[in-house]
């Protein structure tokens, strides 16, 4: 009897622990959300965690890869753009996050240095790679569009996407450069006020 | 004495041709690897695009198939896969989420397929999604030539299907001759998903800012075509290119690649 009360602990602890690690999983994910989409990433501190860990807040989020000369850096510039033309209490409310296309060059020591030269502070925003395999599904969901060039650059869409806090897209802008895209701005701004 | 010697030559010749093609697996056709001239022109890639030995399945993956896939992978039957991974027609035509019937015949392509889906499956078999220029390479064969892209019959024949009405009952996959690589159904039954399906028309056009040299240089290699007569090919890459990864439309199938180690 004791055994199976014992036991019988145990099996509640068990789903105890599966509901509490499927809390906020596929029940309260919306079908549309990204982050339905399960991948890890490196960050520029090489650390590694799930791209659900970014749930919970509205994000900017964009793709890039750090050896492109002139539109990469043009997509943080517009990403900051965005950033710094909100209110200053509003602006740690939105996260940032740029994805590699190019996980083999773009390793944490290049993410790293990549950020120091762009001014970016990766305490606050999220510089990382997914595995090689994972970049065509993280691109997928955000339909961002990229080729890889035989000189190793990368044809690709220049877009910020914004996700709500469930990972639905509910803005997007291929503006880039210093000045932010107004209606993409408002987007933001519409979010932060949920 | 001398059949056991005839036997054992046949053997190693039986042998030195699975090594030449590739040691496909069951159901998949090795392909050498080579130089192919797309009929996309690659500014970056003007000498042609290196394609590295590979294995492809002889026929497009069928309902029967991809049945069996959703039976052990449940998160990917209709009405469980999330709409992120694939639009609300996903298996539409099925009878029900693990239930073919009537208008998806077993031994028919499957169609109503996402990327997401395709990509799923063919990891499953322990394969990928083939890449736009394996796919292209492989599809340029006819029966005899594994290059009969300048035959204008070739075209022709393409083309009549291609401006058929999709609205028609599917044939059976593997009902057309195998081409030159032992594939069946490249042409004449549907269309099929390419891993980097995404990639085919971005230009530096896609980016409207800046100026042209700059676009040139993040992004050198728009892409345009190098052969206008070449519809059959340009088809392809307008219908790929119009989609999303979650889409699925009624003529739209895969079959998976392996590279070859």
């Amino acid at each position: 009897m004791k055994h199976l009360r014992a036991m019988a602990t145990c099996v509640a602890l068990l789903f105890a622990s599966i509901g509490a690690a499927q809390a906020g999983t596929p029940a309260a994910r919306p079908a549309d959300s990204v982050y339905q989409l399960s991948v890890p990433l490196t960050d520029a501190r090489g650390k590694t965690q799930d791209w659900r860990a970014l749930e919970g807040k509205p994000r900017i989020v964009a793709m890039f890869y750090t050896s492109c000369p002139y539109m990469c850096p043009l997509i943080v510039e517009s990403a900051k753009a965005v950033v710094h033309a909100l209110p200053a209490a509003e602006r740690e409310r939105v996260g940032v996050v740029l994805i590699s296309l190019d996980p083999a060059r773009d390793t944490p020591a290049v993410l790293r240095d990549t950020a120091t030269k762009r001014n970016i502070d990766t305490t606050r925003w999220l510089v990382a790679a997914p595995a090689p395999a994972d970049v065509r599904k993280i691109a997928g969901v955000l339909d961002v569009r990229y080729r890889r060039l035989a000189d190793g650059n990368f044809n690709h869409t220049s877009a910020l996407v914004l996700l709500d806090a469930k990972g639905r897209i509910v803005a997007r802008t291929e503006q880039v450069g210093p000045e932010p895209d107004a209606a993409f701005l408002s987007a933001v701004r519409a979010q932060l006020a949920k | 004495m001398r059949a056991v010697v005839a036997g054992a030559w046949a053997l190693t010749c039986l042998a030195t041709f699975a090594v030449a093609a590739g040691n496909a697996a069951p159901g998949y056709a090795g392909l050498p690897g080579g130089t192919f001239k797309s009929a996309l022109a690659y500014e970056d890639a003007k000498q042609g695009v290196r394609i590295a030995p590979f294995s492809l399945m002889r026929k497009p993956v069928t309902n029967g198939e991809f049945l069996a896939f959703v039976r052990a992978h449940p998160e990917w039957q209709r009405g469980r896969a999330p709409k992120i991974f694939a639009e609300g027609r996903y298996l539409e035509h099925w009878q029900g989420p693990t239930t073919l019937g009537d208008r998806a015949l077993p031994e028919q392509p499957v169609t109503w397929v996402s990327w997401f889906a395709a990509d799923a499956y063919c990891a499953s078999v322990g394969a990928r999604l083939p890449s736009w220029n394996e796919w292209e390479y492989a599809a340029a064969a006819d029966e005899t030539r594994r290059d009969a892209r300048n035959d204008p019959a070739w075209r022709e024949r393409i083309l009549a299907w291609q401006s058929r009405p999709s609205d028609a009952a599917l044939p059976r996959a593997g009902l057309q001759a195998p081409n030159a690589y032992g594939l069946q159904d490249m042409h004449g039954l549907v269309w099929e998903w390419t891993d980097d399906f995404a990639s085919l028309l971005v230009s530096g056009d896609d980016r409207n800012q800046g100026d042209a040299d700059r676009n040139k240089f993040c992004g050198a290699g728009a892409l345009s075509t190098d052969d206008r007569d070449n519809y059959v090919v340009l088809m392809r890459v307008a219908m790929l290119s119009s989609l999303e990864a979650r889409d699925a439309t009624a003529n739209l199938g895969f079959r998976c690649a392996r590279s070859v180690r």
